[in-house]
């Protein structure tokens, strides 16, 4: 292409995606509307499972967004310069996926127009509430963060912005895990493994999540992507997919060894359809073993089979959460310990849960918020390292 | 003033309005004469509890949670999605093979999870112990449904019908037992005790906890009694004699 044509092709590509965003989007706000007007009723969601789908998509995007900010934290906080070009397309995407998560969080809540009276009517005790600050502070500091990136003038801050970009998050996904690991009486979540659990996923699907913006934008681009960093992505991908597996493993372990919560580790692990084959296929298998296979076997070293790797990630991700959450739920609260239990109201009995058409289409509009949030920015800011001014020569090299 | 405290103090000034609505001036709607005055807040000098004895409670019989209904303007329940502020739960003991039979309901802990994880302190408790949410400030997130140990909680999923006045439900807000605060606040008993005892079983018993020559207060003290999951601490309102 030449390049008197390139800037043509670029904008019709830009607003062809861009439309394609919005068009998913506004189906997802339709949805929302539908629920509003209906209630949860017209959700697969009960007295018994009271977070669902849009929970996962919305779950998903937060731990992504946090992990996403991997990139930039390896050149600013580990000082490794040859990430540095990308730094701002790591803050960029941590903000799209943050922005996507908090829009199906505040769309699926029973009033959603009541965003006022949780803004200004804190518990301090909810560690809920915390995280409302949390995922607003990360705003915050992400803005500021990408300023000083493509600021000249404000490069000095980049790195101490940097280093408290990385703090904040790290806390934020420790809260996030935490929302689960405080559910003292659920045997699905009691426990502090979580929380770092948390950290360990949000490393690995945020780095997914990465890879896959960098070469869709690269794609856009027309460009190849940069050899040096693609096996570094790679590495560090593989990595984190083991260490995600590692403390999973513990979570289950440390369950395993308590009597109390063998009953429902058997039905996570083994008895209770679909729960099982979603965690070991999809999980474990899909979207563990096989990305771990693409990312260190010499055979798949292509810029393709990554990307492959880093979808499998995510949708891998996607299956952990919905055992996690869903699963979680259905499996009844140990009211009566020593007592078999029966009533009207599921207990003693494992719940049931069908996702509807309106909490999938909540949940993608999500995806597709975080998407129109990094095309738009992408374009409107010097995100891009090939389009950044300030450092021509780290991005050629 | 802790958050919490400061919801309850405004619910509070709410419910007293709400509940004690002016029909022409000067006239009351209700009379508060013998508990409590409008906005007056609860005293933390009483703790409301009430003691369920399994052995007179009967398996099949449903009288409790049908006058439950029936007061609060619930329908019944016939779907995962519909509200249960109290249901009845058939139990057998695992290695004797003995049937028991009980009433759940929010269980009004001193320490109660739902509180301390609601991000708005929309749900509160009460200085006399009542646990409710105030459905003015719940945002419908359902977290408390997920801190719950005793799956005491509703969800809203639909526009409400048939609402009582002095029982404000809404779409999209979480709510549970109230310990028929309305009735409580003008000395009066909950609706399941007093179905209870029109059935001849007598099997919940309500009162002040914290005053030791009350009937529930000498009852616990001469039957043994549990709370449900006291491993988790949270030191309930509700007592179970026969567990
Ligand atoms: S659903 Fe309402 S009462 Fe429950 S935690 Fe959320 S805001 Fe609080």
């Amino acid at each position: 292409m030449d390049e008197t044509r390139r800037p043509a092709a670029a904008a019709r590509a830009f607003w062809t995606l861009a439309a394609a965003g919005a068009a998913v989007l506004a189906l997802a706000l339709g949805a929302a509307h539908y629920m509003e007007l209906h209630g949860h009723v017209v959700t697969g969601m009960s007295n018994q499972v009271v977070w669902g789908l849009p929970h996962v998509f919305a779950i998903f995007l937060i731990v992504a967004a946090s992990g996403a900010l991997n990139v930039a934290s390896i050149a600013s906080v580990f000082g490794e310069a040859d990430y540095k070009p990308l730094s701002p397309l790591s803050v960029l995407l941590t903000v799209a996926l943050l922005a996507g998560g908090l829009l199906v969080l505040v769309l699926d809540l029973g009033r959603p127009e009541r965003l006022v009276v949780a803004a200004t009517h804190y518990n301090f005790r909810s560690i809920f509430a915390w995280n409302m600050i949390l995922y607003n502070g990360l705003f915050a500091i992400c803005a500021l963060y990408l300023w000083a990136l493509l600021e000249r003038r404000l490069a000095p801050l980049a790195k101490p912005v940097g280093l408290a970009a990385f703090a904040w998050r790290v806390i934020l996904t420790t809260g996030t895990g935490s929302i689960f690991g405080f559910l003292v009486a659920r045997q699905a979540y009691a426990s502090g493994v979580i929380a770092p659990l948390f950290i360990a996923l949000s490393l690995a699907w945020g780095l997914a999540a990465f890879h896959l913006a960098q070469a869709f934008f690269a794609r856009l681009a027309g460009e190849a992507m940069d050899a040096a960093m693609l096996v570094r992505v790679r590495r560090l991908l593989g990595i984190f997919v083991v260490a995600a597996l590692y403390f999973v493993a513990v979570h289950h372990l440390t369950n395993l060894y308590w009597a109390k919560q063998a009953a429902f580790e058997r039905f996570i692990l083994v008895g209770g359809a679909p729960y099982p084959a979603l965690f070991w296929i999809g999980f474990v298998g899909l979207g563990s073993l096989v990305p771990l296979a693409l990312l260190f076997h010499p055979r798949f070293a292509g810029a393709r089979a990554t990307s492959v790797a880093a979808a499998l990630v995510a949708l891998g991700a996607f299956a952990f959460l919905y055992v996690f959450i869903i699963g979680g739920q259905v499996f009844p609260l140990e009211i009566f310990p020593g007592y078999e239990a029966r009533s009207a109201f599921h207990d003693g009995r494992v719940g049931s849960y069908a996702p509807s058409l309106p909490e999938f289409l909540l949940g993608t509009g999500g995806l597709a918020a975080a998407f129109l949030v990094a095309l738009v920015g992408a374009r409107a800011l010097p995100i891009l390292p090939a389009a950044a001014p300030a450092i021509p020569a780290a991005a050629a090299k | 003033m802790n958050p919490v405290d400061k919801r309850r103090r405004e619910f509070l000034g709410g419910a007293a309005a709400l509940a004690g609505a002016m029909i022409a001036p000067g006239v009351f709607l209700y009379d508060y004469a013998q508990a409590k005055a409008p906005g007056e807040p609860a005293s933390g000098k009483v703790r409301w509890g009430m003691l369920v004895d399994t052995t007179k409670c009967e398996s099949g019989c449903n009288d409790c949670v049908v006058a439950c209904n029936t007061e609060h303007g619930l329908p019944e329940a016939t779907r995962a999605t519909d509200a249960q502020w109290i249901r009845k739960v058939e139990l057998k003991d695992l290695r004797s093979g003995k049937a028991i039979s009980a009433p759940v309901m929010c269980q009004h802990c001193a320490e109660p999870p739902c509180v301390d994880v609601c991000p708005t302190g929309a749900s509160f408790k009460r200085e006399d112990g009542i646990v409710l949410v105030d459905r003015h400030t719940c945002i419908g997130c359902r977290y408390c449904m997920m801190a719950c140990p005793y799956n005491a909680r509703s969800f809203v999923h639909e526009p409400t019908t048939g609402q009582k006045p002095d029982v404000p439900r809404g779409k999209g807000c979480v709510e549970s037992c109230t310990l028929c605060v309305h009735k409580v606040d003008r000395g009066g008993t909950p609706s399941c005790v007093e179905a209870c005892a029109a059935a001849g079983h007598e099997a919940i018993l309500f009162g002040d906890l914290n005053d030791p020559q009350s009937e529930i207060s000498r009852r616990i003290a001469s039957v043994a009694t549990t709370q449900l999951r006291a491993d988790l601490r949270t030191d309930n309102g509700v007592r179970y004699r026969g567990l």
